[in-house]
Formats: C-alpha cells, sequence, structure tokens
C-alpha cells in the first residue's frame, strides 16, 4: 500500500467544505434540480470523510458504509426524480417558490 | 489492512421478522402484477403478513439474542417495537383499503411500500450498528416518500411529496455527517463497541464526536419532527392522503425514537451531559412550538400535525431521562398514541367524501346531533391525547413524567405539565365544535365497516389501556 502524504485533516476540511456548500446551495437555490443535486453533494462530501478516517485508521467498515451510502443515494434520486417529475406533469416549473399550496 | 472476514455469527432466525416481512410485501407485488383487480385481496395478504411477523418475531429464545456480529439485536425493546409496527401498519392497511377505492388510489404497490416501510422500521428499532440504522432510516424515508405522493394527479400530495423528500434528504445528510464523524472519533460503527469507548473519559470530550453528536441529534430530530426542525411536518401531514399521514404519525415516529433511544440513552449513556441539555431544548421547544401552533390552525390535519411535534417534545423526555423505566415508557407511550392517533384519522376518513374531505374544524359542528357516536369516539380520542384521567393519554404521560422525575428533570416535568394544560385549548376547542355547535349543513359520510372497525378498536384500547393499564405496563417494563 503506498504511503499517503496528505494529512486526515485535509481531507476532512475538504469533506466539511463540500458539505457546507451542499448546505447553502439546498437553502439559497430555488430551483428543484440544483437543491437536489446540493443534497448528493452533501452525501458525497461524507463519503470523503468515510473513507479518509479508514484510511489513516487501517479499518474497513467506513469504506463498506460509503457503498452503502451511495447505494441509497441511487435509490434516492430515482424516486426523486420520479417526484420531480410527476409535480412537472400538474405543474409544468422547476421554481420551488411556486409550490405554495401548503404554506412552507 | 486486515483482510474483511466473511460474518461469523449470521442468525437468520433473529432476522425472521424481516425476511417474513419481505417476503410478503415482495408477494403483493406479484399478485397484484398477476391480475388481482380487487385490491381487498392485496389488503388482506399485508394483513396475514404483519401477523405472521409478529408471531415469527417471538422465534428467536432466548432473548437478547445478536445476529450478523452484533449489528442485528433482538432484546424486549425491539420485540415490543415490532409489536407497535406490526399493529399500526395493520390499522393503516384496514383504513386505507376503503379511502383508496373512494379516492381512485389504484396502486397496488400501496399496500407493498406500506410493508416494505414496516421491515425498515423493523430494522431501525432492532439494529445495533450505524450503518444498519442508516439504512433503516432510508428504507423508511424512500417509502413514505413516495407514499406521500401516491396520488399522482393531486397538487397537494405531489407537493406534500416533494417537500418531504427534500427536507428528507436534506436531514439524512446531516445524519450521516454525524455517524461518519462518530466513526471517525471511536474507530467504531457498532453501538456496543462505541459504548465501551466511551467508558474511557478522554474519548468523550473529542471536538470531532461532540459534532458528530449535534450532527446526529439535528438527524434524528428532523426525523421525529422537533423543533426547530418541524418546518416539514405540518405541510406532509396536510398534503398526504390521509390513511398515509396516521401512519406517518405512528410507526416511522416510534421507530425514530426507537433508534434515538438506542444511540442516545444507551450508546452515549457515559457522556449524558453534553447532550442532555441540548435534548432538554428541543423538547421544550417542541412542546410550546407545538401546542401554540396547533391553537392557531383551522385545518384539523395540520392541528393534528401540530400536536404531534408536541408529543414529540413529550416522548424526548423519556429519552433524556434515559433509565429502564424510560424505555418503558416510551414503549406504552408510542403503543398509546397509535391507538389513539389511528382512531382519529379513521373518524377524520368516515366524515370525508371523494373530493371534498372536509378537513376544516369547523366542518365539525354539530357532529354529537348527527353521529353521536363518532362524536363520542372523537371526543375521547382528542382527551386521550391531552392527557385526561380515565384514558390511555393520561397513563402514558404520566408514565414519562414519572421516569423524568426520577432522574431529577423536576423543571422539565413542570414544563411538560404545563404544556398538557395549553393542548386542551385546542383539543377541547373541537369537541366544543362538535357538542356545542349547530350544524352548518349535513354530513355526508361515507360509513364503512373496516374505517369503523379501526375507530371502534381505537375507542376500546383507549378506554381499556387507560383503565387497566397493568398488563402492557408489564410487558413494556421488562
Amino acid at each position: 500500500m503506498f504511503e499517503s502524504t496528505v494529512p486526515l485533516p485535509h481531507y476532512l476540511m475538504l469533506s466539511a467544505t463540500l458539505f457546507v456548500i451542499g448546505i447553502v446551495g439546498v437553502l439559497i437555490r430555488r430551483n428543484v434540480i440544483v437543491v437536489f443535486m446540493s443534497i448528493e453533494i452533501m452525501l458525497n462530501a461524507v463519503n470523503i470523510s468515510l473513507v479518509a478516517f479508514d484510511h489513516y485508521m487501517n479499518l474497513s467498515s467506513g469504506q463498506i458504509f460509503s457503498f452503502m451510502v451511495m447505494c441509497v443515494a441511487a435509490a434516492e434520486v430515482s424516486v426523486g426524480l420520479a417526484i420531480i417529475i410527476a409535480l412537472h406533469r400538474n405543474k409544468p416549473t422547476v421554481n420551488l417558490d411556486e409550490f405554495n399550496l401548503l404554506k412552507w | 489492512m486486515e483482510p474483511i472476514l466473511a460474518p461469523e455469527s449470521i442468525d437468520l432466525i433473529a432476522l425472521a421478522p424481516v425476511i417474513v416481512l419481505s417476503v410478503f410485501a415482495m408477494m403483493v407485488l406479484v399478485v397484484d402484477l398477476f391480475g388481482a383487480r380487487d385490491k381487498g385481496l392485496l389488503a388482506f395478504i399485508s394483513l396475514i403478513g404483519l401477523l405472521m411477523t409478529t408471531i415469527s418475531a417471538f422465534a428467536k429464545n432466548p432473548i437478547p439474542a445478536y445476529s450478523f456480529n452484533d449489528s442485528y439485536t433482538v432484546d424486549h425493546l425491539s420485540l415490543f417495537f415490532i409489536c407497535i409496527f406490526t399493529i399500526s401498519s395493520a390499522l393503516a392497511i384496514l383504513l386505507s383499503v376503503e379511502y383508496n377505492k373512494r379516492e381512485g388510489i389504484r396502486a397496488g404497490e400501496y399496500y407493498a411500500l406500506i410493508l416494505f416501510c414496516t421491515v425498515g422500521m423493523i430494522l431501525l428499532a432492532s439494529s445495533s450498528d450505524m450503518i444498519m440504522i442508516f439504512l433503516g432510516v432510508e428504507i423508511v424515508s424512500i417509502c413514505l416518500y413516495v407514499l406521500a405522493g401516491i396520488q399522482r394527479d393531486n397538487h397537494r400530495s405531489n407537493e406534500a411529496a416533494l417537500k418531504y423528500f427534500l427536507l428528507g434528504a436534506f436531514a439524512t445528510g446531516f445524519l450521516l455527517y454525524g455517524m461518519a464523524l462518530v466513526y471517525g472519533s471511536t474507530g467504531n460503527t457498532n453501538l456496543f463497541k462505541i459504548a465501551d469507548f466511551m467508558q474511557n473519559p478522554s474519548a468523550q470530550s473529542n471536538p470531532l464526536l461532540l459534532m458528530g453528536l449535534v450532527l446526529l441529534i439535528i438527524g434524528f430530530g428532523f426525523k421525529v419532527a422537533s423543533v426547530p426542525f418541524h418546518m416539514w411536518a405540518p405541510d406532509v401531514y396536510q398534503g398526504a392522503p390521509t390513511p398515509v399521514t396516521a401512519f406517518m404519525a405512528v410507526g416511522p415516529k416510534a421507530a425514530a425514537f426507537a433508534a434515538f433511544f438506542r444511540v442516545f440513552a444507551e450508546t452515549f449513556a457515559a457522556m449524558a451531559p453534553s447532550w442532555e441539555i441540548l435534548l432538554s431544548i428541543i423538547a421544550v421547544l417542541s412542546m410550546f412550538f407545538g401546542n401554540l401552533g396547533a391553537i392557531m390552525q383551522t385545518n384539523i390535519k395540520r392541528m393534528l400535525a401540530f400536536s404531534s411535534i408536541s408529543h414529540a417534545g413529550y416522548i424526548l423526555i423519556a429519552v433524556i431521562a434515559k433509565n429502564s423505566l424510560g424505555s418503558a415508557s416510551l414503549l406504552f407511550y408510542m403503543l398509546t398514541y397509535a391507538f389513539t392517533i389511528f382512531g382519529i384519522f379513521g373518524v377524520i376518513i368516515i366524515l370525508g367524501r371523494k373530493g371534498e374531505e372536509n378537513l376544516e374544524i369547523k366542518c365539525y359542528s354539530g357532529l354529537a346531533y348527527k353521529h353521536p357516536i363518532l362524536a363520542i369516539s372523537m371526543a375521547i380520542f382528542l382527551l386521550s391525547l391531552g392527557g385526561l384521567p380515565p384514558f390511555a393519554g393520561f397513563i402514558a404521560k404520566f408514565y414519562i413524567f414519572s421516569a423524568a422525575i426520577q432522574e431529577g428533570f423536576i423543571a422539565l416535568v413542570i414544563i411538560a405539565v404545563l404544556n398538557s394544560a395549553i393542548s386542551f385549548y385546542y383539543y377541547l376547542k373541537v369537541i366544543v365544535y362538535i357538542y356545542m355547535e349547530e350544524p352548518t349543513a349535513e354530513f355526508k359520510v361515507s360509513m364503512s365497516p373496516l374505517t369503523l372497525f379501526v375507530v371502534l378498536v381505537g375507542v376500546a384500547a383507549t378506554i381499556n389501556i387507560g383503565i387497566f393499564p397493568g398488563s402492557i405496563i408489564a410487558l413494556a417494563s421488562h
């Protein structure tokens, strides 16, 4: 196994930065698809820290965990897109502010 | 890196309820595929499946037993929770049969989704590993996103599904990041090993771990709809089909609380001082916001959503108490809550017609003059939710409060009792409409035997558990 020269805190910073980018994206963007992408960024940010922890502690469950996260994210994407399509048929828009039948 | 070993302790008997229920859920899908015109057959298969699941849950003996390298636990907590889940799913299916016929929900996968969601809940309540908890949370959530939006041509249902999906997936991100940080600071995903690791005092002050705990609280807080992570609940409760609302108010919430209890009260008990205060704040906020929000609602489903937020606050007190009485009171509360909530939603469904669901509270004016049985059932359920003595809700609240007092959380209990008093305002408001107002219009009830059956079961259980709580308490407090 090759010796990594990038220390753990760098990975954690990268992961935290991506996670915050995801949160900000969810909170300020109004396009459903972009909000959805931001959520995926959050999930993948977590994957980075899981794998980084594994590498530095010589463990393996974090990698298994990250596979599980990917599987679940794929399932979630399919359901999410299906919901967006069903919505789009009734109301052809992707702007979150126009979904206002129920008070937020 | 050491090679990954094959799991030594795969015990499929312990996993029996999950396997049985999954098989039945797939059977529902297959039967639906090969021309089951009558969706009642699917409901019947689902009910049989839930019965079999309950029986197979007791196949493992002696308990506690562990499977899959200690990542799946069979103990009294999980067995009791499995019973709560199967009862609540069965009641949800009984409510759905007539409702779906009326509202034109043809999809046979509706029943399969409820069963798969129940599988997720069982996993969530029985898992003692963070990976399993994550999977359980996601199985439950993904099924619920679809169920909330199952009325594809209804704008409100679509919108509820979208909001639930976006906020639910957002919360999953927090939960997951919390798990990653806890994993990073302890080196384990298994809750028992993490609990061992926590015995070392120097491990407890790791900033990564503390941040992980905060993120876990945010993630679970979203799933149980506690303030300040409750924004989705009123919208989703209002927009989702009524039986689905009832279903998600009970089962998934109970499952999330089971995982909440396992992670915080059991695993991180050693570092309770650091999370107790945060959870107490969330509990107090949930009670106040839930009850004050409910006062202002005119739609009964929205009102019940706010009331369920305040109930999440009460139940959090059981998690904070974290003693054996706390776990018993959590179980007892969820069971009584299930019967009461399904009863209320049963009445709501009966009072609706296709297209006009009559969900405004003023639609209930004068119900007592036309349909005295529905009126008295509704009154019993509302008083039980408020916590009036002869009914089950009182014993459940009393039990949670005594668990908290035993651990010395007097201030929390006083706030909770005050909040119970506030909650009577809006519960009684509905009763006043039912009993003291003149009927404004003719009631167009759609009385159906199955829905009425659920209401009567709810009434019987609410009164019976309220007057004779002994046997259930004995079961809950093993």
